[in-house]
């Protein structure tokens, strides 16, 4: 079986500015691809190419084994959620979910039929007969749903479909997304500029920056192997410390060497030996720096660091110190004891370190 | 509670006379705004005051009475040889012919023009072609060329084109002249509608004339009435075109109107003359009274909310 969507070297500018520069993705079927990256780095762009909405600059784009380099977007099999949900605005919600079967001539028993069985899928029953502007922003979100969903397509295409929602409508919507996912068996496509919603949705994620591809991987290896620092620092949350190091190979360690403000410098020890520059940027996400015996292993060491900042967080509590010129935050139990200003003793454990090129960012571990 | 009423007591008096003052200076500031605006109303009305009272009396009485009294016998008599006798040239058939044929170029001209704008609009706002920006630019620029420039080169057109001299010609010159408003009407309008909309639109099998009819249209109301006001408005009044590129039975009602008055010999009938330029007047002024409201919210509203 041919992959759902198969994107090869795809190149598109406006004028003379690339915007989406060699970008090559494929989606086996089921597949649930989330594109994620900062506000204005191409996602809705690709987005709107794999539609057929834009035209390519270069390469191709596969849908279901077939090149679709001159099939329009209706003709595309896909169907498509947008941020601002684009309900047509004089048209009633069942006359929006229909619209697409009218135009495309479907007898009016299918389209009952259908519009019945959304309607009691998304339970927008009772708003039928409303117009959207009558609806909020949750139901219209669901209204724009229905439209994709009674298309039936062999790919879903979403933009952004939660970012106009309130922070609670966004998680129970995220969670239903997932539920109709798993249901469907349906393959989609996902943009967002929330990483929290890439890493819950995902089978897949994409992170891009400036139109460049950075990582591709399932959500535990873009979380816990960052291929460079940009994926490390934009994914998760709170974000992954990023600490200046210097480097030594002494024996059967390399030893990493952290500045202080105060005091000697703050020095760890991996056992693996990897062989690095002299200079990096040694990566730890905040779960990876704790209480002393939070974690035991070969690569956990301790050393008392002084606390800048105590930030409970409910379950946890988070604590911040200088290291290395950077605020380094640590994960600590919710009672932790800590006082800004004096010493505490912090446990580093190795075991998932990145260490990055400062020059080039990439991972070099 | 002790501690609040010692705080009231060591607040300031409250400055009750400054605020009289303030008070009554900004009523008499009021009052003379009113007064002004009721002078200029007053200004403006007055006109159609003495139009209207004219038009009702008799010749006799016109020259005896004072012009701004009221008639003492109102008669329609002059309305009468107005719509149907008064004499323009030769011919002594009213304003009648003419106003129909007005109406024939008007309601046409109209139509055709802002169907024509609203289809501009829409693909000027929503499907960018290589050299839109260029068109639209050309179009805005047709706005303002006055009229006198086109008239020559139009003429000349009008002649090869067989036109000359005839109703359809009118209505060509009319549409012609209006599209460059019209598009910067409904474009304007069509910009504010999302174009996440079209994109849905494409998404969901609808095509370029699909999209316009079943998702502009029927939010394009309010502008089609703005439209549709202006530009009845121009061509019912347009004396120039009509003049220039009308013959003797084509020429539209303002033409007419100017033949009556000028060319009465003998006694000036003033109330034919205040009757005829009522008449002339009457359908802006109904398309106004109709659609007013509509006028006002199009020109003002943001349209669209998705
Ligand atoms: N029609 C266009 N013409 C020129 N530049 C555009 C156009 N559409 C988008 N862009 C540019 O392309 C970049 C990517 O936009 P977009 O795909 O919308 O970003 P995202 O969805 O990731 O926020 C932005 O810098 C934007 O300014
Ligand atoms: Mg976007």
């Amino acid at each position: 079986m041919p992959p759902i969507l198969d994107i090869r070297n795809l190149y598109k500018s406006y004028g003379t500015t690339e915007i989406l520069k060699d970008i090559n993705v494929t989606i086996e079927p089921g597949d649930f691809l989330v594109l994620v990256g900062p506000s204005g780095c191409g996602k809705s762009t690709l987005l709107n190419c794999i539609a057929g909405l834009e035209d390519i600059s270069g390469g191709a784009i596969h849908i279901g084994g077939q090149d679709m380099t001159d099939v329009a977007p209706k003709d595309r099999n896909i169907a498509m959620v947008f941020q601002s949900y684009a309900l047509y605005p004089t048209m009633t919600v069942a006359k929006n979910i229909t619209f697409g079967m009218k135009v495309r001539g479907v007898d009016q028993a299918t389209q009952d039929h259908k519009l019945a069985e959304v309607a009691r899928q998304l339970q927008i029953e009772p708003l039928l007969s409303r117009k959207p502007a009558q609806l909020s922003g949750g139901q219209r979100q669901r209204v724009a749903m229905g439209r994709a969903l009674v298309r039936d397509p062999k790919l879903f295409l979403f933009d952004e479909p939660l970012s106009n929602l309130d922070a609670k409508l966004r998680v129970e919507m995220r969670t239903e997304i997932k539920k109709l996912h798993h249901n469907l068996g349906a393959s989609m496509v996902y943009v967002t500029h929330d990483q929290i919603e890439a890493l819950t949705l995902a089978t897949k994620i994409v992170v891009m920056k400036g139109g460049v591809i950075q990582q591709i991987g399932t959500p535990s290896e873009i979380y816990n192997r960052p291929a460079n620092l940009f994926v490390a620092d934009f994914m998760g949350s709170p974000s992954m410390n990023l600490i200046p190091a210097r480097t030594q190979r002494m024996g059967e360690t390399t030893q990493i060497e952290i500045a202080r403000p105060d005091g000697p410098p703050l020095v760890l020890q991996d056992t693996r030996r990897p062989d690095l520059p002299a200079d990096i940027i040694l990566g730890l996400r905040p779960e990876d720096i704790g209480a002393p015996g939070f974690r035991q292993g070969p690569l956990v060491q301790t050393s008392p660091c002084r606390v800048d900042v105590v930030e409970p967080a409910g379950a946890d509590t988070y604590i911040v110190a200088h290291l290395g010129g950077k605020e380094v935050t640590a994960r600590f139990h919710a009672e932790t004891e800590a006082q800004p200003g004096s010493p505490l003793e912090f446990a580093f454990d190795l075991t998932k370190a990145a260490y990055f090129a400062p020059n080039s960012g990439e991972r070099l571990n | 509670m002790t501690d609040f009423s010692t705080a009231n007591r060591s607040m300031p008096p409250p400055p009750s006379r400054m605020r009289r003052t303030g008070g009554v200076k900004r009523a008499l500031l009021r009052w003379l705004l009113f007064a002004g605006l009721g002078v200029f109303a007053l200004f403006y009305l007055m006109p159609l005051f003495v139009m209207l009272t004219t038009s009702l009396k008799s010749l006799e009485e016109i020259r005896t009475g004072s012009l701004v009294a009221l008639p003492r016998t109102v008669t329609f008599d002059a309305w009468h040889t107005a719509w149907s006798q008064a004499c323009s040239g030769i011919k002594c058939e009213g304003l009648r012919p003419y106003f129909m044929n007005s109406v024939l170029i008007a309601v046409p001209a109209v139509a055709i023009s802002t169907m024509i704008g609203a289809l501009n609009g829409y693909v000027v706002a929503h499907w960018r072609f290589r050299g839109a920006n260029i068109i639209f630019s050309l179009m805005l620029f047709g706005c303002f060329i006055p009229f006198q420039v086109v008239l020559l080169p139009m003429a000349r057109m009008l002649g090869l084109m067989g036109l000359a001299g005839t109703i359809p010609g009118l209505i060509f010159v009319h549409v012609i002249y209006g599209i460059g408003f019209t598009t910067l009407f409904f474009r304007n309008y069509y910009v504010s509608v999302p174009g996440e909309l079209v994109k849905a639109a494409k998404v969901d099998g609808a095509g370029f004339l699909r999209i316009f009819w079943s998702i502009f249209l029927p939010l394009s109301l309010p502008i089609f009435v703005v439209t549709i006001i202006w530009q009845f408005t121009q061509i019912w009044n347009d004396f120039l075109f009509g003049v220039s590129f009308s013959q003797a039975g084509t020429q539209p009602v303002t033409v007419a109107l100017n033949n009556i008055v000028n060319s009465t010999t003998g006694v000036k009938e003033y109330n034919v003359d205040m009757a005829a330029a009522i008449i002339a007047a009457l359908p802006t002024l109904l398309v106004y009274v109709v659609a007013g409201k509509y006028f006002i919210r199009g020109l003002t509203a943001g349209s669209v909310k998705g």
